[in-house]
């Protein structure tokens, strides 16, 4: 029961941040309530006796991956306050709140048909597989077993993560290097490029100015 | 009647649809991209909720493995993204998701 009781105060805690994220309008805001849904969703998993999972959501999700968004939000100098009311695209928001209505409404009837715990099916009842859970069991702490499956069964999965994460570091250097003024004007449409008119700071001077240069030449 | 109640995978189940649903209505009503990434994390930690509540459920430790490679793509997937955002930005400040349908410049 203290579980359930648990549950249901980090459920309320989640929801409300996952509101607070859509709702706030400064994106400052957003991201701090994502961090308090990622830490309800951290009590959900100790909850379910997951510990490795709540302390690598602490530490990748609270700790790693909102921390970039900050430090995104910081760099760009886009904490201003979002106008809410302007509806670019007509009927937008009715159909967003339909979209979201039926996506709720069909995941909670697949929920609520299987009466009993959902799944239909309790246990994994093929005998190799008892035998190999009942192998990894005995005396493990999820930790353990987890590594275990990882570097077995998971062990492609594993290697292509890593080459995953080697792939998305190279793409995040290739697509935020600075670039130099003379590519700039070798690989781009002058004419079709949309620079405001003035550069609203010293930031990347030598590259506005020469993409602008190059803009007032083709305009004459 | 409170002393009987225990978890069981259905009540992580509806936290998870109610989760996913805010994140999709967020994704599909914000402008900002940097509240639309924050927006599909939540929709990924909605599915690792299920997950972990599914591995609980059948005494299975593959749930918990799935949602560690999520993790792990989610963290991928916002490192790419605000790479994006940043080129984006640095090229044309102030433009919002309706600005960049073109792929190009």
């Amino acid at each position: 029961m203290s579980e359930v009781i648990t549950f249901l105060a980090a459920a309320a805690v989640i929801l409300v941040g996952a509101l607070g994220v859509v709702l706030a309008r400064n994106p400052v805001h957003s991201a701090l309530f994502l961090i308090q849904t990622l830490l309800g969703v951290a009590v959900v998993f100790i909850v379910q006796d997951a510990h490795f999972l709540a302390a690598v959501q602490v530490v990748v999700y609270a700790g790693a991956i909102v921390i970039l968004f900050l430090f995104v939000i910081m760099l760009l100098g886009v904490d201003r306050a979002e106008d809410m009311g302007v509806d670019p695209v007509a009927g937008q928001k009715p159909l967003a709140a339909v979209v979201g209505a039926a996506l709720l409404a069909g995941a909670l009837t697949m929920v609520l048909i299987a009466t009993d715990g959902a799944t239909g099916q309790r246990q994994v009842e093929s005998p190799t597989d008892a035998m190999f859970e009942q192998r990894l069991d005995n005396g493990l702490t999820d930790i353990e077993r987890i590594g275990r499956v990882l570097f077995t069964d998971g062990l492609v999965a594993f290697q292509l993560t890593a080459a995953l994460l080697t792939i998305a570091v190279l793409g995040a250097v290739v697509l935020t290097r600075s670039v130099r003024s003379s590519d700039l004007l070798a690989d781009r449409e002058p004419a079709t490029f949309d620079l405001p008119a003035a550069a609203p700071d010293g930031a990347n001077d030598e590259h506005h100015a020469a993409s602008e240069g190059q803009t007032e030449g083709d305009e004459q | 009647m409170l002393a009987e109640l225990f978890l069981t995978s259905s009540y992580s189940l509806v936290l998870s649809a109610l989760m996913f649903a805010v994140g999709a209505v967020g994704l599909l009503v914000r402008r900002n991209p940097l509240v639309m990434f924050m927006c599909v994390e939540l929709m990924l930690n909605a599915v690792n909720v299920t997950f972990v509540a599914f591995g609980a459920d059948l005494n299975d430790v593959g749930g918990q493995l799935s949602v560690f490679f999520v993790l792990v793509v989610a963290a991928v997937e916002v490192v790419v993204g605000l790479a994006l955002v940043v080129a984006i930005n640095r090229r044309r400040p102030d433009a919002s998701v309706d600005d960049v349908s073109l792929l190009r410049g």
